[in-house]
């Protein structure tokens, strides 16, 4: 691929589809920008990726892009990414989705592709809120935070999409932010690379919904709240129990190679299941 | 046994020959939960697939096992999935998408009682709407209705042909008695059924539009990896298949998606009718009860009483023309159903007033005999 045109010129259908959805400050179009780098890096075939995506501004994504694009119904995006690289096992299959996509309507699909470990990268842009229906509460919203339906304060604990990821057998979690975004970049790059489920959080602002119903402030006070309110792992290593307390670890929290990706699985069970019939034929 | 036993004669269950024709199609793909009466089909593909290559899961719900098949499909593969009541509700969301985006997709059906978790073990015809109706918004369907172990054979076959050649979810619409009754089935010979052949654009790549129009609506349809890079979302979309809320893009495609099942129903009409044009009185039924009816006829034969029968073997699109023209002019219609009325409203509608449609209708989770259609039959005329 030539080095020197920006990429938008090779991965994006910048022809058709511009402008885009997005709100100005909105950490989404900084995500896309970070796996259109991590895919250059990897070096991968634009007719060999399918992006997937389910509903919201989020999964508005796929469109952009000049891969194979399905943009499913919210909650879904694993489920179609699913039986597609199944289908396919020479797609190399991208999920992304919004932190309400991935873990309430689509929490069981999640955890369910977690453990069966099909190889497929799922990139969750955790906004705190329900973005595309006009900030809503959503898993991920922490506890007193303001949103439309928690006009009191949210009252119930959030999810840490990491620690569901690993605990439901991915093979390689992390989390950045759309502030980081070198470290963004060599994280989902380091996930592409995986063979089985891989999983990216990544914290992004949603300055319309979610920082005006706290008030916040705008995206750059938003952006600077990424950078002052995570540390990296090595820097939580170095701080007491209180100097913690509120703050967002970034890094990447499980890679392992100790778990075979579904479809290679897969394909040795057919090769067992053929020799078995083809056995029992011959008796 | 293994693979299709092909020119033999065996005695074969329903559901097994849903499996076995889905084979006979080509079948690639198949995703599923389990769900009575419909396990048996998931349960001998998960046995006969992967020695063949093919692609088999068990997904976490219905909701998933549709949205797999439909990831599949788009990916090259022939995609079935099989369930029950309960798990069909759950598909109606994948059922939708697959209306819109057309994609090629075969779901099985095979009905229990309901509503809910109803009598699970126990046969109805109570989805017959939920299969017309059952996803949000104005769509098309196709949903077809074996009344023996054979078509339960040969229909799944048909549905993958339609399910590609019109870009399409089909429906096949079993039911407890068919899924699980076992029959004398003398499978085709080899080579007389062959698999669906997935179509391919034929043109460069640069020119390729998803959704290109032609006269029949349906365009070849490129697969996910083969260099056709294009964009598939459950908005509505224009030709290459991008969003869009042009007035000018909207309406095309919606007329296109009804029309292209609509306007071709010299293709997708399928029915049976045995002496209808000579009796006044005629028993309307479809699937199980279906072979209820013909069991009447002939008993009514025997007491000298002349009626005809006509099934609907595709009940969506329902045959409009020809019931309006064959059954508008009866004395007597008896509408035999395994629910509360569904199909009934659709021969009330085609039928003017001086035509009496009787219903003859059981939801207690067992089949109609031939017994109470001919007590019926004897009633009304
Ligand atoms: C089945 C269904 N329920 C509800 C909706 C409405 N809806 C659209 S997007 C969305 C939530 C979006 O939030 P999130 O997934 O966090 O993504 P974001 O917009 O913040 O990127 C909801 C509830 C829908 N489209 N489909
Ligand atoms: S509503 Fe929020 S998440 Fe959605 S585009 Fe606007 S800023 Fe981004």
């Amino acid at each position: 691929m030539a080095a020197h045109l920006p990429y938008e010129y090779i991965y994006l259908r910048y022809k058709k589809k511009f402008p885009h959805v997005w709100c100005p400050g909105c950490g989404i179009g900084i995500v896309m920008g970070s796996i259109i780098r991590a895919v250059d890096f990897m070096k991968w075939n634009m007719n060999d990726i399918l992006l997937v995506s389910g509903i919201g501004c989020t999964s508005r994504m796929p469109v952009y892009l000049d891969f194979n694009t399905l943009h499913t119904t919210h909650g879904r995006a694993l489920a179609f990414g699913t039986g597609a690289k199944l289908a396919n096992p020479s797609l190399k299959v991208i999920a992304v989705m919004g932190d309400g996509d991935a873990l309430a309507i689509g929490g069981n699909h999640l955890i369910h592709s977690a453990r069966r470990n099909i190889e497929i990268t799922t990139i969750v842009v955790n906004n705190n809120n329900y973005g595309m229906t006009g900030g809503q509460f959503s898993p991920t919203t922490p506890v007193g935070a303001l949103t439309t339906t928690t006009p009191y304060g949210m009252m119930e604990p959030v999810f840490d999409i990491c620690s569901l990821a690993g605990g439901a057998g991915a093979v390689y979690v992390g989390r950045s932010t759309v502030f980081h975004v070198m470290e963004l970049d060599k994280i989902i790059a380091g996930a592409l690379s995986k063979d089985g489920f891989s999983l990216v959080e990544v914290m992004s602002p949603c300055p319309t919904n979610y920082g005006r119903a706290n008030r916040i402030g705008d995206a750059v006070k938003m952006m600077e709240s990424l950078q002052e309110n995570t540390v990296t792992i090595a820097q939580a290593e170095k701080l007491s129990p209180e100097q913690r307390e509120g703050k967002i670890v970034r890094g990447v929290f499980v890679d392992r190679d100790d778990n075979e990706g579904y479809t290679s699985r897969y394909g040795k069970l057919c090769a067992k299941a053929a020799e078995e019939v083809s056995r029992r034929e011959v008796h | 046994m293994s693979g299709v036993p092909w020119g033999e004669t065996r005695l074969v269950q329903g559901n097994e020959a849903v499996a076995l024709g889905a084979i006979a199609s080509g079948i690639d793909f198949f995703a599923g939960y389990p769900i009575t009466p419909s396990t048996e089909v998931a349960e001998i593909l998960a046995r006969e697939l992967p020695p063949m290559g093919g692609k088999w899961i068990q997904m976490e719900d219905e909701i998933a096992s549709v949205s797999a098949i439909v990831g599949a499909s788009l990916a090259g593969a022939r995609s079935m999935t099989a369930t029950s009541g309960p798990g069909f509700s759950l598909m109606q969301e994948g059922l939708g998408y697959a209306c819109m985006t057309e994609v090629p997709i075969v779901i099985v059906n095979v009905m229990r009682a309901g509503p809910s978790t109803g009598l699970p073990t126990q046969v109805s015809q109570a989805d017959v709407m939920q299969a017309r109706w059952g996803t949000h918004g104005d769509h098309p369907v196709i949903a077809l209705v074996p009344c023996s172990v054979a078509e339960c054979f040969h229909l799944t076959v048909k549905a993958f042909h339609l399910a590609e050649a019109f870009r399409t979810p089909v429906i096949v619409l079993s039911d407890e008695i068919i899924g699980h009754m076992r029959e004398r089935f003398t499978f085709p010979a080899k080579g007389e059924v062959q698999p669906v052949p997935l179509s391919e654009p034929n043109v460069p790549v640069e020119w390729y539009e998803h959704y290109h129009h032609t006269a029949s609506g349906v365009s070849p349809m490129a697969r996910f990896g083969r260099g056709y890079r294009f964009h598939v979302t459950g908005l509505t979309h224009d030709i290459h298949g991008f969003p869009t809320r042009r007035i000018d893009e909207v309406v095309p495609k919606m007329n296109r998606l009804k029309q292209k099942i609509t306007r071709r129903l010299d293709v997708l009409e399928h029915n049976e009718e045995l002496g209808v044009q000579e009796s006044g009185v005629v028993i309307f039924a479809y699937g199980s009860v279906y072979r209820s009816a013909l069991a009447a006829r002939e008993i009514l034969a025997r007491k000298k009483k002349k009626v005809g029968v006509f099934r609907p073997v595709t009940i969506w699109p329902f045959p409009d023309k020809t019931v309006k023209k064959n059954l508008d002019n009866k004395d007597v219609i008896v509408v035999c159903e395994l629910n509360q009325g569904q199909l009934i409203h659709e021969v009330e509608r085609l039928t003017s007033d001086q035509v009496r449609v009787v219903p003859l209708q059981r939801y207690d989770g067992y089949g109609i005999t031939p017994e109470q259609i001919v007590s019926k039959v004897m009633e009304v005329s």
